[in-house]
């Protein structure tokens, strides 16, 4: 052996484990910039809340603000009324959305009918919010289009007196707005999903229309059905831009009675009970998201086979 | 196969119903704007718009926040989850998790969490909306991944990426000169995305007491609802034609996917 | 003789200006398996899912048993029909899927009946410790042999396959083919079955039947079709075949040196090519042959050569696999031709 490549074998192998430690820990700096920034304005502030609901003014461990929020009847019936509107308006904007979805897609697989809906689900669904509650607000208000339309031969009727805008009917009518088209992003590619092949070897089988559905059709739609109304579900619970904006007296959902202990001058005591309040929210979105995550494991099986 | 007529007609009634439930308020919109007190009709509203300081002072607020996510995203986030995609696949779950996470938080939730640190910051530091930009950031973070994962699992980057090193690329010159235009098309709809959002807040801003776009409408709102209609329906119109530039209408749906709508 | 299972007469389709079916005419005996071979677009899946009640028609007939079925719905025509891959029920376990047609209004028999049924039909097709099974927990192969079961639990007037194979691998799809013929000839279903592989349809029908442009170019025992073919692209279609010049003069052919009858359909004088088949050229060494070896290679059961004659032309040639080792590359050859009759088409 050389004494060239003698030196290079021992040369090496000094450098050994630790200069080998170094190389394999190095890639670890890359996230480093962003792990700093998404502690700094994601998980501290998660964890803060999740844990400030245990804690008291000095940062105690203690169950009282929880508690308090727990036993509180008004603050529970807002609760409850928070999940009604997001179940109902999930509901309806789901069979809506799936209907339409299913209209849509046994149309023309490239047709201009397709792509417009397509394209105009995608911002609609994004159309939350102050516009939202304003377009709304011109509909039904009190010089709405339709309530002055209405009120011209129907002085007494529903839509002639537009407070029910402002309550947790017209949240649930306004929320439907962005459910459908949201509906309709995510039921799409099940629909597209659903094979003719089936429909195929169901009619040659014998099946009838109704029977391929019952048997066939809507079992293999129903786990992505439900997982898209988990979706709106959570969707409509945690929206607070659109309820903000149409109503500004009151706290009729939990997301409002959150920004208003937080923005009133009492003093602490609130900022309990946000968190509290926030934590319950977060405990509702986070068992949501796992059923989501679990129905959305069950449909991806399905679609590899 | 042919359709029938009874499927014919309850397809055509599905669409007209969805249709005309969502056409309504677009409509309306475009008449209240176009309302000049009781009975008369002109653009007074829509030739107001520019004239209002606090809401092109807004307009301006959300365009640099836009800005600085935007910044954030291509210097930041892309450049992180590729970097996990090709070196660190064992921080795969972990990142995804975190960039899932804001989707199990409400806006509102945040803003109660990140309310503390944002007042030590304002306070010792900087009050510009460099803050706000950064809650942004984590904001648009389920959208950004899902659409570059999804970019970067339908190209072999990793083959594309050991190809580079052995030519002879440094590994930032492989990361923004070869993987990155790669997944462009992915970049392209995290970026569409998170404008469209940007431009659309308003829970985490009118809270923490920011004066943009969606926070200056609202209040206009409470004075003059004619203006705020009209500014609302142009908006609409500009974030329709913001997604229409989208690079197909396919991967947007996928990458809408989950969307909280606000 | 046994009686006709299935009538197909004159049918036609277009699709806008493409005429997938011209007047298709066919018939397939009781118990009888036919395979319709063609390029894809020469009609043959059109006609499988007419006959299924898929598709409607133009114009023309179908007969099964003798009765009128062209305008009954599919799911009144209890045909068995295995499709090209993804049609499993992806909701329901393998023995739910073979269970579903008996389910159904139309053929329903009892639970019990079903089971006994499904427990049958799972162990012919060899997978009845997969009863369990969901389809995405099974090979591509296993799935097609569910949808396999799946059709014929129903006891189909006709099976139907159409290109059951296609989506398999290679191995698989020889080991599925064989089966597939097993358990026909067990069952004793009357069967159609499309494909656009030409060893496929050979190996597996009673019959072959070679479609292009929407009609039947031949039909034939698979021995038949590929010895003595009636048109130059059946010929050309099934099998390989080597190009050379001839002159013909009446029933026979003279080319290399061999005077050879020509098939019904050929040319009858002038100049001509002839197809051959590369085993129908038998090449020896010879040091004062006037062709010679450009590459051989030993493929196991065969040596293929492919060898250039006097005048340029490049062609075929299939021998014995212990003579590789002599035609090697540069080799003189003499090359003369092994074959009853040949196709010769027009130049």
């Amino acid at each position: 052996m050389s004494q060239l490549t003698q030196e290079a074998i021992t040369g090496s192998a000094a450098r050994g484990s630790g200069y080998r430690a170094w190389r394999r820990v190095t890639p670890y700096f890359g996230v480093l910039p962003f792990l700093t920034l998404a502690t700094l304005f994601l998980l501290w502030p998660t964890i803060s809340v999740m844990t400030g609901a245990f804690q008291d003014s000095k940062g105690h461990f203690t169950f009282t603000s929880v508690h308090d929020v727990w036993t509180s009847s008004t603050h529970l019936a807002i609760f409850k009324n928070t999940l009604l509107l997001s179940g109902e308006t999930a509901l309806i904007g789901a069979i809506l959305g799936a209907l339409l979805s299913y209209a849509v897609a046994t149309g023309k697989p490239d047709g201009i009918l397709r792509r417009i809906w397509v394209s105009a689900t995608g911002v609609l669904a994004q159309f939350g919010g102050v516009m939202l509650a304003f377009g709304f607000v011109a509909t039904f208000g009190f010089n709405g289009f339709i309530t002055t339309f209405v009120k011209s031969f129907a002085p007494h009727s529903f839509f002639a007196n537009p407070s029910w805008l402002y309550g947790i009917t017209g949240l649930a009518f306004v929320y439907c707005f962005f459910q459908i088209p949201l509906m309709f992003i995510v039921f799409l590619p099940a629909i597209d999903n659903l094979r003719p092949n089936w429909r195929e070897a169901s009619d040659s089988l014998g099946g009838s229309t109704w029977e391929y559905w019952r048997r066939v059709g809507i079992p293999v739609l129903t786990p992505s059905f439900l997982g898209s109304s988990l979706l709106l579900f959570a969707n409509a619970f945690s929206a607070y831009a659109t309820a903000a904006s149409l109503i500004s007296q009151g706290s009729i959902i939990t997301p409002l009675e959150i920004s208003g202990s937080l923005s009133s001058e009492t003093g602490l005591a609130n900022a309990a009970t946000a968190k509290a309040l926030s934590f319950g929210m977060v405990a509702v979105v986070v068992v949501v998201m796992a059923l989501y995550t679990l129905l959305r494991r069950k449909v991806s099986k399905w679609e590899k086979s | 196969m042919k359709r029938s007529l009874g499927q014919r007609i309850w397809r055509w009634s599905i669409l007209l119903v969805v249709t005309s439930y969502l056409a309504l308020p677009i409509v309306a919109m475009l008449d209240f704007s176009t309302k000049v007190g009781r009975s008369k009709r002109g653009l007074y509203a829509w030739k107001a718009i520019f004239s209002q300081p606090e809401l092109v002072g807004g307009i301006v607020t959300s365009l640099e926040l836009a800005a600085i996510v935007i910044a954030l995203l291509l210097f930041l986030v892309v450049p992180t989850v590729v970097w996990v995609h090709l070196k660190l696949p064992r921080l795969r779950r972990p990142l995804e998790l975190i960039c899932l996470l804001p989707l199990a938080i409400p806006g509102i939730v945040l803003v109660v969490g990140v309310s503390k640190i944002y007042m030590w910051l304002s306070i010792h530091w900087t009050e510009s909306p460099l803050t706000l930009s950064a809650v942004y950031a984590m904001l648009i973070l389920p959208y950004t991944y899902r659409s570059l994962s999804a970019a970067l699992f339908a190209v072999d980057v990793h083959t594309l990426a050991e190809a580079a090193r052995t030519l002879g690329a440094s590994t930032s010159r492989t990361l923004f000169q070869i993987v990155i235009p790669t997944i462009k098309a992915g970049v392209m709809s995290a970026l569409v995305i998170s404008i469209a959002l940007v431009l659309g807040e308003y829970t985490i801003s009118s809270l923490l007491n920011y004066k943009t776009f969606q926070v200056e409408i609202n209040l206009i709102g409470q004075n003059d609802g004619t203006i705020a209609v009209a500014v609302s329906l142009a908006s609409l119109i500009f974030v329709l034609l913001l997604l229409l530039l989208m690079p197909t209408a396919k991967r947007h749906g996928k990458a809408l996917l989950d969307v909280d709508a606000e | 003789m046994s009686s006709v299972a299935v009538q197909l007469n004159d049918i036609a389709k277009s699709f806008g200006p493409v005429k997938a079916l011209a007047g298709l005419t066919l018939e397939i005996k009781e118990g009888e398996l036919v395979a319709l071979l063609g390029p894809s677009g020469c009609g043959k899946t059109t006609a499988l899912r007419a006959l299924a009640g898929l598709q409607d028609l133009d114009r023309g007939q179908i007969l099964v048993g003798g009765k009128d079925i062209t305008f009954q719905a599919a799911n009144h025509r209890g045909m068995g029909m295995v499709f090209q891959a993804y049609s499993l029920f992806p909701h329901m376990s393998a023995q739910e899927n073979v269970e579903y047609g008996l389910k159904l209004k139309a053929h329903k028999v009892s639970a019990e009946d079903r089971r006994k049924k499904s427990s049958e039909l799972l162990e012919l097709v060899g997978l009845s410790t997969h009863a369990g099974h969901y389809p995405h927990q099974m090979s591509g192969g296993q799935q097609q042999r569910v949808a396999l079961a799946r059709a014929l639990a129903i006891e189909p007037k006709v099976l139907l396959l159409d290109e059951p194979l296609s989506a398999l691998d290679a191995k698989v799809r020889i080991q599925l083919r064989d089966e597939i013929r097993r358990i026909q000839l067990e069952v004793g279903t009357t069967t159609l079955f499309v494909t656009h592989d030409q060893e496929e349809a050979l190996g597996i029908a009673d019959r072959v039947g070679v479609m292009r442009d929407g009609v039947l170019q031949q039909i034939a025992v698979p021995q038949e079709l590929y010895d003595r073919p009636t048109s130059a692209f059946v010929a050309e279609f099934v099998g390989l075949t080597n190009p050379i010049r001839g002159t013909v003069s009446g029933s026979t052919v003279s080319i290399l040196g061999s005077q050879i009858a020509t098939l019904p359909g050929s040319v009858t004088s002038g100049e001509g090519t002839a197809l051959v088949r590369p085993e129908s050229i038998r090449v020896e060494a010879d040091p004062s042959g006037s062709a010679k070896v450009v590459t051989s290679s030993f493929l196991g059961s065969v040596c293929r050569s492919i060898v250039d004659l006097a005048d340029g032309t490049r062609i075929t040639a299939q021998s014995a696999s212990s003579q590789a080792s002599v035609l090697r590359a540069g080799t003189s050859v003499r090359v003369t031709l092994d074959t009853p009759a040949v196709f010769v088409k027009s130049l």
